[in-house]
């Protein structure tokens, strides 16, 4: 790019012009431009989950029939007692642990050591499998239980919708980290980040898969325990 | 922090990090986690509720962010372009309270 902004030439007319002045040549965000995507991408997500939320407060707040109490609708009788949110607990400690061996791997992954890093990968992602199926556990359980999208038998109907779509597109994510993962696993495991040297593909996966966890921070927080 | 930010500046090869750290923080985000879950089944009411939530949810959400995604050893540029936008979100569930609640008091006037 000349150093002269000045003087227009030929080539940066019309589309080559436009396509040149937004490029710009200029590097705003000193990392990897991978990891700069990802953000990106994550700061998307995280508008569309701000907004999932803001709709839910908006309507919770907004009924005047009485919103269901997550903590009943969520207990599980265990030999006779009930435990309020067990399965909610259990998943998000899952996750947790999942977040923690995914850190692990990305730290392993810039020790070059690639077996134990695809390893707590697929870990990783065995662990993110297993909270995708106690969520299908919990969607069926409210099912039976007559919870539908426009009704439900505990209290004001807009819970159904809340509940299936903030939990709906959370488990979506959480499914297409485990397939990112597994992917980047199999990558790893074969050595193409060992032949490059260069093993951020594995943080930026990670990245994802921390925003996961953290999205989920955030549901449990006001979903469930509100 | 500072050194730890220049060395990793760009290159995306030394974001190296003792494994303790993680481990550390993984307990941390455990006990945080049991603290909420502990304030549901207690029973706990109102504004102390309330306060206890939304402190062990960012808690939470700042260790994961900070540490997790290492955002505490990026330039201050990137961690600038994160972190601000989702101030935004704020304004919108501040206009979205106002709205509700107004939505709220209609019904209670006129759909009774």
């Amino acid at each position: 790019m000349s150093s002269d902004h000045t003087s227009v030439d030929e080539s940066q007319e019309g589309w080559r012009g436009l396509a040149r002045d937004w490029s710009g040549d200029r590097v705003a965000f000193r990392v990897p431009w991978g990891k700069a995507m990802m953000w990106i991408f994550l700061l998307s997500d995280t508008f569309i989950f701000g907004s999932f939320l803001t709709g839910y407060m908006t309507v919770r707040v907004s009924t005047t029939a009485a919103w269901p109490n997550p903590s009943e609708v969520f207990s599980l009788v265990v030999n006779g007692t009930q435990l309020p949110l067990l399965l909610i607990a259990i998943m998000t400690f899952i996750l947790i642990s999942s977040s923690g061996s995914m850190a692990m791997a990305v730290n392993y992954g810039y020790r070059h050591d690639g077996k134990r890093c695809a390893a707590l990968m697929v870990l990783t992602a065995l662990l993110g499998a297993t909270f995708v199926g106690m969520q299908a556990i919990e969607w069926t359980k409210l099912i039976h239980e007559g919870v539908r999208p426009w009704t439900n038998p505990f209290g004001a109907a807009q819970f159904g919708s809340c509940f299936f779509m903030i939990t709906g597109f959370h488990g979506l994510h959480v499914s297409a980290g485990v397939v990112y993962l597994l992917t980047v696993a199999r990558k790893v495991r074969r050595g193409d980040y060992e032949k490059s040297g260069n093993y951020g593909i594995v943080e930026i996966a990670g990245l994802y898969w921390h925003f996961v966890d953290l999205v989920w921070v955030f549901i449990f927080a006001l979903f469930y325990l509100w | 922090m500072s050194t730890l930010a220049d060395a990793g500046a760009g290159t995306g090869h030394d974001q190296q990090h003792p494994i303790g750290t993680y481990l550390k923080v993984w307990i941390l985000l455990f006990v945080l986690s049991t603290f909420s879950y502990l304030v549901d089944f207690f029973h706990l009411h109102g504004y102390l509720r309330w306060t206890l939530i939304l402190l062990l949810m960012m808690a939470k959400a700042g260790l994961i962010v900070a540490i997790f995604m290492h955002l505490c050893w990026e330039r201050l540029a990137l961690i600038c372009a994160i972190l601000a936008p989702p101030v935004c979100l704020l304004v919108l569930v501040a206009l979205m309270l106002i709205e509700a609640d107004h939505t709220f008091l209609t019904r209670l006037a006129f759909f009774r």
